[in-house]
């Protein structure tokens, strides 16, 4: 131990950095805690103002959680949440669903056209789904898919395909061949090995895709502003995002209420599966 | 004769079916030909419509609307190239097999046919629900903004009142020459590059900063400050925007009102000074974009082995020394993609510039507000000025540029050698 020679110099200069780190942590702590504190602050608050704001309210009202309830004019909460949940969910099976088979074949079967598929899922993994605002915007009147949810899924899945099925893709071909192999020799099926083997050593990646599928479509503005025309069909980003810029009925109190209670599930479901997450983030990250 | 079997099924296969029928395999000839006639009965009108749709973009008002002469006509030359491809298919089944009779061997039976199609046509089983709806989802939707820009679709020019034309490159020209265009599109360009650069720079080296510090050996709550660290990662970044654009509000957002007021700092313009706007954006962004860091580079740093550390004690290394030679290469080089991951998603950040101020505060002598991106831009001209064409040609111009980019990067990270 060199420690030992200058035993107090040592010690003195560990504890002034270590205090040092606690004070820097301290201080973001406090920068992460403050915003969420303060919306929880003012969705207890009366009013739809934010001018006497406070983060601990004397006046303490439950009544911004009723109104979200009521469903009145513009404020459809409910109907905003049930929208984003069937729109997140239905994009996150089917999009896993798609990305799995479609990874599979490429990582385990070689065929014609196999190699011009590939690179067609790279260049449209460059290419940023924002691009087709334009076409997606003309397309849903013509069509009359306007205010249409599974009009939005579809398009979703298509965006998620190309990005997700390289990451999968490059998850599975880690997995050795030589399990498939003793498999088919057993007389599994292709798809058997697919289900039996491969989804459940995928897990960690299967996770991501799954996330990546859930929460693209429940953070998505730009797309959904496009397709979603009507509040009653009106998703939670767009729905909130009228709630505090619709000058006539703003207010960012039932607002805060709102944003908690979407954010609470959420929150507990990412601590309740970090570790998956993290794992299967540094893998699929790192593989590049 | 025999040896001429495979070129003259093939010749013959280019009225599909016939060359399959010259290899004696009857009802696989029988089947194609009919599934091609059926083809062609189906969609000959679609075809001559799309086609004269797609040329012309209508010819008559009220009773022709260019933009779905136009997307028809997409349609039916998507529905072609798919024809296509299965009609060479066709002559290359009967030149194989015109081949394989050449040599003495025998063809398939219809039975043989449906299990060889079984086979090998599993990954194709896998693959083609997926193909479809990138087809429709993303590659018609593409094609379709790239056609649109050689337009002049805009308000002016759009149904039922008023047809669009063919113009070439008059909407790029338009871009380039005319002044305000110009000036706009090089700040909104200028803007978007810093904002790429900065913004993620600052969130990735925020990121691993943290990581680093929470990870000392003698650091005590890990657990506690990770999940605490994690919490603006894991609150959907729509609804934090959307929160800091009321905290940051200049008249009554609690930045101005109660933590500079209490330092005695007067009121700061918050999103009505775009610089002050663009200051407001870079912070958000780290708090929004550093967690995820953290999270990958303590992961990173976890799998990092014990001995190298004590190894370079050994040789007397001292903390910053430590840093420098082991932990910070291992981390740039192990989170060069997720890193790489973060400017591109900035670039396209469109949430947090549209959510938090509207991409404003307006500003003089442009068409874009003071903080607009490429992206936000994109959106507000076919959004709020319908000025499609335009927006279509700013989109084509945006993907050149981050697909130059990303292949630019592929090419220096070898991605394209592990498409086997």
């Amino acid at each position: 131990m060199t420690s030992t020679k200058h035993p107090t110099g040592r010690i003195r200069r560990i504890n002034t950095s270590l205090l040092l780190s606690y004070l820097v942590i301290s201080i973001v702590i406090v920068i992460i805690l403050y915003p969420i504190m303060w919306t929880i602050g003012a969705s207890f608050n009366p009013g739809n103002s934010l001018i006497s704001t406070s983060m601990i309210p004397s006046k303490a009202t439950l009544e911004h959680y009723q109104a979200l309830f009521q469903n009145e004019g513009s404020l459809q909460y409910l109907k905003w949440f049930k929208n984003s949940i069937f729109v997140s969910v239905s994009t996150m099976v089917l999009s896993t669903l798609s990305v799995t088979f479609t990874a599979y074949a490429f990582s385990r079967f070689r065929f014609t056209g196999r190699k011009n598929g590939l690179m067609m899922f790279m260049l449209l993994q460059m290419i940023p789904q924002f691009s087709a605002l334009i076409a997606i915007f003309v397309l849903g009147q013509m069509l009359g898919l306007i205010n249409n949810h599974l009009f939005l899924v579809f398009i979703y899945v298509g965006g998620q395909i190309p990005m997700n099925t390289y990451l999968m893709k490059g998850y599975f071909d880690t997995i050795p061949l030589s399990l498939d192999e003793s498999a088919k020799i057993d007389g599994a099926s292709p798809t058997r090995i697919l289900l039996n083997i491969l989804i459940p050593l995928a897990k960690p990646m299967l996770s991501v895709v799954a996330i990546n599928g859930f929460t693209g479509p429940l953070g998505d503005f730009a797309l959904s502003s496009v397709v979603l025309r009507n509040v009653e069909s009106y998703t939670l980003p767009l729905g909130l995002y009228q709630l505090v810029t619709n000058p006539m009925t703003a207010s960012y109190t039932k607002f805060a209420a709102g944003s908690i209670l979407i954010s609470v599930p959420v929150v507990i479901i990412f601590l309740l599966f970090q570790d998956n997450f993290v794992s299967g983030l540094t893998a699929g990250g790192t593989k590049g | 004769m025999k040896d001429k079997q495979a070129p003259i099924s093939a010749v013959l296969s280019l009225i599909p079916g016939l060359g399959q029928l010259f290899n004696r395999q009857y009802i696989k000839g029988f089947v194609i030909f009919s599934l091609f006639t059926a083809f062609m009965l189906v969609f000959s009108d679609f075809f001559q419509a799309g086609m004269w749709g797609f040329v012309t973009l209508g010819t008559e008002v009220p009773r022709d609307n260019s933009i779905f002469l136009l997307s028809e006509g997409l349609v039916a030359l998507i529905i072609i190239s798919i024809g296509l491809v299965f009609y060479s298919l066709n002559i290359r089944d009967a030149y194989v097999n015109g081949q394989r009779l050449s040599q003495g061997k025998q063809v398939n039976s219809i039975r043989g046919t449906y299990h060889a199609i079984l086979n090998e046509g599993y990954p194709y089983l896998l693959t083609g629900p997926a193909f479809f709806v990138l087809l429709f989802s993303v590659v018609f939707p593409i094609l379709f903004t790239i056609s649109l820009a050689f337009t002049n679709y805009d308000l002016y020019h759009s149904a039922p009142a008023n047809l669009a034309d063919w113009v070439g490159l008059e909407t790029f020209k338009k871009i380039f020459s005319v002044d305000i265009w110009r000036n706009t599109f090089v700040n909104v360009l200028g803007w978007t590059v810093v904002w790429t650069l900065v913004a993620s720079t600052l969130q990735v080296s925020v990121g691993i900063l943290l990581a680093i510090i929470v990870n000392q050996k003698k650091l005590k709550a890990k657990k506690f400050i990770r999940t605490i660290f994690m919490l603006p990662w894991a609150v959907p970044g729509f609804v934090t925007i959307l929160i800091f654009g009321g905290l940051f509000n200049d008249s009554f957002g609690a930045i101005n009102n109660q933590i500079l007021a209490s330092v005695g700092i007067g009121p700061i313009s918050w999103m009505t000074d775009p610089n002050w706007t663009r200051i407001a954006l870079l912070l958000i962004q780290t708090w929004l974009g550093f967690p995820y860091i953290f999270l990958v580079t303590t992961g990173t740093l976890q799998s990092i082995p014990d001995e190298l550390y004590e190894a370079s004690v050994m040789d007397g290394a001292s903390a910053w020394q430590k840093f420098k030679q082991i932990t910070l290469p291992i981390i740039l080089y192990s989170m060069t993609p997720i890193i790489i991951t973060q400017y591109t998603f900035n670039f396209n950040n469109f949430n947090i510039i549209y959510l938090f101020n509207g991409g404003g505060p307006a500003v003089l002598g442009s068409n874009a507000g003071g903080t607009d991106i490429l992206v936000s831009w994109i959106y507000k001209l076919t959004m709020q000025n319908s000025q499609y064409a335009l927006a279509a040609a700013l989109t084509i111009l945006l993907s050149v540029f981050v697909i130059f980019i990303a292949l630019w990067q592929f090419r220096r990270s070898n991605s394209f050698k592990e498409v086997q």
